[in-house]
């Protein structure tokens, strides 16, 4: 049904732009001088008819679901809904959902069966009232843009005014996105905070998400201390460093002073390919090659390993992080100006020499701040360490432990559950918000450096 | 003219021989520098080597699927055409493959015989009478795929020398096996299914059909969003907006929204499209919504650079002969700028199709045993098909998890070499 009027408005927009173009160009026929080309007398009717009524359209879709939710609510029998909590509620719901959708599981009451086919007609009639609405207002738009058509009407004005103004909400989408992450993030962390106190989640030592299911089911409290979950993190961080930055560092001084030609066009392209692997791809590389491999190793020498380490997800992410530093390394390194290569050369420097007391040192902004964006980069990473580091939050220095990190809870706790109204949900939603904090604050503080030292030269 | 002291200002020269040595160790310096470089170099070719090289040798197994042709009776006592889609599907099978190996009386071990033929052999069998009835009471030839064991026996997976407890089949059951073989009934033919078939919960049924639709209709709804959005914003940051505060938010937003980390977008998709707009779980139309934010960053900064690559000598030529500023730009500056346009779009897409944390927070990481046939269905994308496929414990699914890997990487290299082949065909040097 939405698709039918948007097909409709679509049509009639179209044949607004067909209408008015005729009519301006007959009034070109007959000798008038027009303002506006034809074809912007066109646009203007194509504009004003599609622009508010899709606007409308969304809206309408947006906010359908939730009035009818509301509308079938209100018809049920008072009975059926005395004593019911939110929860209970939203069951009721889904069931009459499912009804509606010709799933019937065992007899459901008679009054929910009419409330299901009550559903289904609202749903009905609003996809005719959309479509109804979508197309009187359509046309009353082409018909107004129509009498408008005159050799004196500024049309092209009025075109690039609404183009500029739609250029302008495409523009402020990015701002409404930030505004969207940091609103949702703060509205569960503060549900979230106040179901939990403040300092059990920042100095809490114990992360133990697990909450009862029903009301006299004996289980733990749960307890949310992101201490050990931000631990496990910055070691898995440490490790991938670890790799990544001795790697990344010799192949991009490697690369940008000593390399042949051919290697280069060869070797850049390759640790490209090895930017591009999706996550997912490098998690079934740790679990299917890495962890194993550690496991034999670790049991050749007598080590009790476990079977997804911090070790294997740590060196993976490590991987997965050499094209990034090796290819920040190599831009700053070749934004260091031609002249103190040629000074240090001219001296009598060898290349090394040059390299290590000369340009490395010039270009250590800019490779501070590409690996200060890979710690970002690691802390944020999700599947890598979902796939291969473990589940438990554990405090240890021991790289052949299992550790846990902030985006595997996130999305642990967030797998196949929905209620919003848990502290286990909602600890996922804070967590997010620790995550972004850091991470922004990372990069805001990388660019930093990164401006700083382009002006040094400039 | 006296001979001069090797001195300079007051400083030992070093003798020849002391020079030598110190030239020669400083030489040595340069070649360890550069022997780290290449071993750095080397080291990072050799895991990209063992990545793909541990993915084809585990994937390349599940492009080809075992299967057994056997002889059906369909026994006209077991299958009535009055009582169609019902009937002894299972046991007109297990009669067929009794048939080829003799000598099994016992119950039990004829029920374990039957356990050679995947679980949809008899739906597959349902499936043709069902649409030809008429096949009641003949004989057809029937090929079918073996289940998981068997097909791991019959690409060397399981050792028969490993002792029986150890193993997944025992000693009877290979040997059952390996009858079927000597009869010349087995053959290992491409898996057209891991393509054709959606997820099920048995490897040898398992395939991308779904995943790819999904992945199919997410990239759609991400490049209509993404593509329009972030032309339309680049345009106006690199060409109308003035330079002023709100121009500069707008840009450190746009670097800052290219950097969050995207679990956080997933978080945002949960509380905002599902928890707010009450959109559908699992739904490609909402991963789609959510990777078209993410791509939106990388769209707009392909288009300012590409918008900024035209010369200003175009612009200033179309003014000079009276188009508006508009006209400029959409007339002349962003038909050059399309083809880098479109190759930061299309390298935008193919991150998008790698990507997985945002997905599996808005439930597309679900079990479903059909193909979505519109973006409202649920669906799992690619990326998160081989999440579900690495999470299951049979042992057929490692190899179907790097086939599905590989698949991916597929795409991901046409993508990419799509984008070369536009920058290099159509990229104009001014």
């Amino acid at each position: 049904m939405p698709l039918l009027a948007f097909l409709v408005l679509l049509g009639l927009s179209v044949l607004g732009y067909i209408w008015n173009r005729q009519a301006a160009a007959a009034l070109a026929r007959r000798g008038e001088r027009l303002h506006s080309l034809e074809s912007f007398h066109g646009a203007y009717a194509f504009l004003t008819a599609f622009v508010p009524v899709t606007i409308l359209l969304l809206v309408w879709l947006l906010a359908q679901g939730p009035v009818i939710d509301w509308l079938v609510m209100r018809s049920l029998p008072e009975a059926a809904l005395t004593g019911a909590d939110e929860g209970a509620r939203q069951l009721i719901l889904a069931e009459i959902k499912s009804i509606a959708g010709g799933r019937v599981f065992g007899t459901p009451e008679p009054w929910k069966v009419e409330a299901a086919e009550r559903l289904l007609a609202i749903r009905a009639a609003s996809g005719w009232a959309l479509v109804s609405v979508v197309a009187v207002l359509a046309a009353a738009l082409t018909l107004r843009a129509r009498a408008r058509v005159a050799p004196e009407f500024r049309a092209r004005h009025r075109v690039e005014r609404i183009v500029l103004w739609l250029m302008v909400a495409c523009a402020t989408v990015a701002i409404f996105v930030t505004i969207g992450i940091v609103a949702s993030l703060m509205i569960e962390t503060s549900r979230f905070f106040a179901k939990v106190p403040f300092t059990e989640f920042f100095f809490g030592l114990n992360w133990e998400p697990q909450i009862p299911l029903r009301e006299d089911q004996i289980a733990a409290e749960g307890a949310f201390g992101w201490i050990p979950v931000i631990w496990g993190t910055l070691m898995i961080t440490v490790i991938a460093l670890v790799v990544a930055v001795p790697v990344g560092l010799m192949s991009a001084i490697y690369l940008n002073e000593f390399a042949p030609a051919r290697l280069r066009a060869v070797a850049k392209p390759v640790l490209e390919i090895l930017a591009g692997v999706p996550t997912v791809v490098y998690g079934f590389f740790a679990i299917l090659v890495v962890a194993p491999a550690l496991r034999t190793a670790g049991q050749g020498v007598g080590l009790d390993v476990s079977p997804n380490t911090a070790l294997a997800a740590g060196s993976v992410m490590g991987i997965m992080l050499i094209p990034f530093i090796s290819s920040f390394a190599d831009d700053a390194l070749s934004a260091v100006p031609q002249a103190l290569r040629d000074g240090a050369l001219g001296l009598g420097a060898t290349r090394a020499e040059m390299m290590t007391t000369v340009l490395f040192p010039a270009a250590i902004p800019g490779i501070v701040g590409g690996v200060l964006l890979a710690v970002s980069r690691a802390i944020g990473e999700t599947m890598i360490v979902v796939m291969a580091a473990g589940l438990i939050a554990k405090l240890t220095l021991n790289p052949l432990d299992s550790v846990t990190t902030v985006t595997v809870q996130i999305v642990t706790l967030l797998i196949g559950d929905t209620a919003f109204d848990n502290p286990k949900t909602l600890a996922a939603f804070a967590l997010g918000m620790m995550l972004f904090v850091i991470t922004l604050g990372i990069n805001v503080l990388a660019l930093r450096i990164v401006r700083k030292y382009r002006e040094a030269y400039d | 003219m006296t001979d001069t002291t090797p001195t300079l200002h007051g400083i030992a020269r070093p003798s020849a021989q002391e020079a030598a040595r110190h030239l020669a160790r400083r030489k040595r310096r340069q070649r360890r520098l550069v022997a780290y470089g290449l071993a750095a170099i080397a080291f990072a070719f050799l895991m990209l080597a063992i990545l793909v090289g541990s993915l084809v040798v585990s994937g390349a197994k599940a492009f080809v699927q075992t299967h057994v042709t056997l002889e059906v009776f369909v026994d006209p006592a077991e299958i009535r055409a009055d009582r169609l889609p019902r009937g002894g599907f299972k046991d007109v099978l297990q009669a067929a493959l009794q048939k080829q190996i003799p000598g099994i009386e016992d119950r039990k071990d004829a029920k374990r015989l039957l356990g050679i033929l995947s679980n949809g052999a008899q739906f597959m069998l349902r499936d043709m009478v069902v649409a030809d009835p008429s096949l009641i009471g003949e004989t057809i030839k029937l090929t079918v795929p073996v289940s998981d064991p068997y097909d791991q026996l019959a690409k060397g997976e399981i050792d028969p020398e490993t002792p029986e407890e150890f193993r997944r089949l025992k000693d009877d059951e290979i040997a059952w096996f390996r009858t079927l073989e000597e009869k010349g009934l087995v053959s290992m033919p491409f898996n057209w299914a891991l393509f054709t078939n959606a997820d099920s919960r048995f490897p040898e049924l398992a395939g991308l059909k779904g995943a790819l639709m999904g992945s199919f209709w997410a990239l759609l709804v991400c490049f209509v969003i993404s593509f329009p959005l972030g032309i339309g914003a680049a345009i106006y940051l690199e060409e109308f907006g003035r330079k002023n505060r709100v121009a500069d938010i707008i840009e450190v937003n746009i670097n800052n929204l290219a950097a969050v980390p995207s679990v956080v977008f997933g978080l945002l998709a949960l509380a905002v499209f599902l928890g707010w707009f009450g959109l559908p779980r699992s739904a490609p139309l909402v991963g789609g919504m959510t990777l078209a934010l993410m791509t939106l960053p990388t769209i707009i900064i392909a288009t300012r650079a590409a918008l900024k690559a035209v010369p200003p000598s175009i612009r200033e030529a179309a003014l000079g002969v009276g188009a508006s500023n508009q006209q400029v730009v959409f007339h002349h500056v962003l038909p050059l700028a399309m083809p880098g346009i479109l190759t930061g779009t299309i390298i935008g897409l193919a991150q998008a199709l790698g990507e997985t944390a945002p997905l599996l927070l808005i439930g597309m990481n679900a079990f479903i045993t059909s193909a979505p046939a519109s973006p409202m269905d649920a669906a799992t994308a690619l990326p998160t098909q081989i999440f579900i496929w690495a999470d299951s414990p049979e042992r057929g699914f490692v190899a179907r998890t790097s086939a599905a890997i590989l698949v991916l990487l597929g795409f991901l290299i046409a993508m990419n070499a799509l984008a070369i082949f536009l920058r290099a065909r159509f990229e104009r040097k001014w």
